[in-house]
């Protein structure tokens, strides 16, 4: 024994390129003939917010002090054309999810933790359940594609109304609830009979483009009197355009999803693959609206990816107006909890890993019709859990702008931030840290 | 309810309301059809107003002088609403009850996602007549163009003259009843037998839209889903 015996095999090492998530993708794949459906957002990693940095106070920048002085959160949305624009008191607010693809539970206590702390919510395919909008003090009523469930008494019942392009997981994508979520009342409120598959439109079935767009939004608010703020959802795929094409056609706000927001269902290809990541998306849409002289007036909402009040203050500093979450509100409900790690194991899966939401065997009751799970979500104490998630988001964000010495987030500015990142400093428009460097830009620009 | 309807119509038909667009902005319009609860008004002058009557909730009669542009009658509820000339894209979309009828030609999109009523056209539709249709019901008196009914869950369309390419397609659970030639048929959409219930139901429609029995429920072949295609199967992919 000379003690190299070991060294006459190389030690296992993995391919970059067949890394394991890799292999094991084509092995399912071989195994059954079709691409992989979950729910969640992108799980790659990509250039998000991470990769910036708050400079914060120095000689030149005075901060104000924590607990003391003022650092104002709310946010006005509709001041364009409705005439009855809502205000929210913190600048995040929930994202669209259909009754449907969450429970009836988890739709009443989105409504209520965001109602708590003075924000709005928002409904989905299937539209408005009695539940949300009972639990909702501001309901965004969102008009979709398929329109499944889509009636004027609804909207005439939400306070603003959300025109729905695309969204950030699956730009271009439509839906699809498969058959095992659809219960009689799914079925019901979609017109559809229970137990098929639910496929729903990537294309809205009377109006083709921004000058269709413009005549649609004139109906809507022909149909509401004008009153009701009307937002355009786009997927980020060419922000610049799709900014100036909604403010074109009319819209009080827009929002912005990013390629990290969420879906309930969509293939994995798609989820991966298609879209800009939200931090490449922000600024371009900022651009559109600047050269317009629309920033502040037509108002951006920015979701994808929102995790902290970090992410939410530089979303802000990039010139959002307020941002959207969807995924961590389900995670604040209770989705993907360790309380739940026997049953996710049951499910081939662990905590922190589960995305089969389209399955509807969620152990936590949120992405499910089923009646034996759905009664896990005790609506009051999961509304309450993302009553306190939405502080702790608003108090960190205002903790950074104070640091940076801003009286509301909305003072919040790109020269506030540096980019960790060659990537970052492009996509964001921010110097690389330590320097005056910003990829694609001179000096001067 | 329909005598309520009746007598709040009687009350009013002394007087018709003149909305003439070429002095009335379709704001003014449109609120005034809004905010009525009852009466006949004739819309003058529309030369291609967009979402005129849109969002009506009341029973009146609307009759419109002229040609209209995209979602006339839009949403409607309860209105009975007359288009004396040709309508543009999405007449009556959505509409949840009540009557729209059409005298001239319909565009695209016509009476798209509509959950309940009556859509007459007494012309021809152009594409997508019926689009992801949920219970209205539509009778053409002409013919319509392509993909008629695409994803249309529920609701009736009686076509008295032809249909274009792809009638039907990925339909769920309209029911389709066409008098003259179909170009093809859409994915999962397939000819059905005519029993009787269908006849008796096809009859009343022709009733309702004002067709004799000078055309024969005989004359006509009923389409709908073949139900192949309901739940995804790897097996149906060549079918997408």
């Amino acid at each position: 024994m000379t003690g190299d015996e070991r060294w006459i095999h190389t030690p296992p090492r993995e391919s970059a390129t067949f890394d394991r998530a890799t292999i094991a993708e084509i092995h399912r794949a071989a195994a059954t003939g079709i691409y992989d459906i979950r729910g969640f957002g992108a799980k790659r990693k990509l250039p998000h917010f991470d990769d910036l940095l708050f400079l914060g106070a120095s000689i030149s920048r005075y901060p104000l002090e924590g607990y003391r002085e003022k650092c104002g959160t709310n946010v006005v949305l509709g001041t364009r054309f409705a005439k009855k624009p809502i205000e929210i008191k913190i600048p995040i607010t929930i994202a669209g999810m259909s009754f449907g693809s969450l429970s009836a539970p988890a739709k009443e206590a989105l409504g209520r933790g965001a109602s708590a702390v003075g924000t709005s919510t928002t409904t989905g395919d299937g539209g408005m359940t009695e539940e949300e909008r009972a639990a909702s003090s501001l309901l965004v009523y969102q008009y979709l594609p398929s329109r499944y469930g889509m009636e004027p008494d609804q909207i005439r019942r939400a306070d603003a109304i959300e025109i729905v392009i695309g969204q950030g997981a699956k730009p271009g994508g439509g839906g699809m609830l498969l058959g095992q979520k659809i219960s009689e009342r799914v079925a019901a409120m979609r017109t559809l009979p229970a137990g098929i598959d639910q496929r729903s439109a990537c294309r809205h079935p009377d109006w083709t483009g921004p000058d269709d767009l413009e005549i649609k939004i004139l109906e809507l608010r022909e149909i509401t009197g004008w009153e009701k703020p009307i937002y355009v959802k786009v997927g980020a795929a060419r922000p610049y355009y799709d900014t100036a094409l909604a403010v074109k056609s009319g819209a009080d706000v827009i929002v912005l999803d990013g390629m990290q927001g969420g879906t309930a269902a969509t293939q994995d290809v798609f989820i991966e693959h298609c879209g800009l990541p939200t931090l490449a998306a922000i600024r371009p849409a900022v651009k559109a609206l600047t050269e317009l002289d629309m920033h502040r007036k037509v108002q951006l909402i920015v979701s994808g990816g929102i995790r902290s009040g970090a992410d939410v203050a530089k979303a802000l500093a990039l010139g959002a107006d307020a941002v959207s979450i969807g995924t961590a509100a389900l995670i604040a409900l209770g989705d993907n909890h360790p309380r739940w790690e026997e049953e996710y194991r049951k499910l081939g899966t662990t905590a922190g890993c589960y995305d089969d939401w389209h399955e509807g065997r969620d152990p936590a009751g949120i992405t499910t019709q089923d009646p034996e799970l759905t009664k896990r979500l005790d609506p009051v104490a999961a509304g309450k859990r993302l009553a306190n998630y939405l502080s702790v988001l608003t108090l960190e964000c205002q903790t950074i702008a104070r640091a940076n010495g801003k009286s509301h987030v909305h003072n919040l500015e790109p020269e506030d931030l540096v980019a960790l990142t060659v990537e970052a400093a492009a996509m964001a428009g921010v110097p690389l840290a330590g320097t005056n460097w910003i990829p694609g830009r001179g000096p001067q620009d | 309810m329909a005598a309520a309807r009746e007598g709040a119509r009687a009350a009013h038909d002394a007087r018709n309301t003149d909305l003439d667009l070429a002095s009335l902005s379709l704001r003014q319009a449109n609120e005034t059809l809004q905010k009525a609860e009852a009466g006949s008004f004739v819309v003058a002058n529309p030369r291609g107003a967009h979402a005129l009557a849109a969002g009506l909730t009341n029973p009146l009669d609307v009759t419109i002088n002229g040609h209209v542009g995209y979602y006339c009658g839009g949403m409607n509820q309860k209105a009975h609403i007359t288009i004396n000339g040709n309508a543009g894209t999405g007449v009556a979309e959505n509409m949840m009850s009540g009557r729209v009828h059409v005298k001239g030609d319909a565009s695209q999109s016509a009476g798209a996602t509509g959950c309940g009523g009556l859509l007459i056209i007494d012309g021809n539709a152009s594409a997508r007549l019926g689009i992801s249709l949920r219970g209205l019901d539509i009778v053409v008196k002409g013919s319509i163009g392509h993909m008629a009914a695409f994803m249309a869950q529920a609701g009736t369309i009686v076509v008295l003259g032809d249909a274009g390419d792809a009638l039907g397609d990925s339909i769920y659970e309209a029911r389709l009843f066409v008098r003259g030639k179909v170009k093809s048929l859409g994915t999962d959409c397939i000819a059905k037998d005519m029993r009787e219930e269908h006849r008796t139901l096809l009859r009343s429609l022709l009733d309702a839209a004002g067709i004799g029995p000078e055309i024969d429920v005989a004359e006509f072949t009923r389409y709908g889903s073949a139900r192949k295609l309901y739940n995804f199967h790897i097996d149906n992919l060549g079918s997408y």
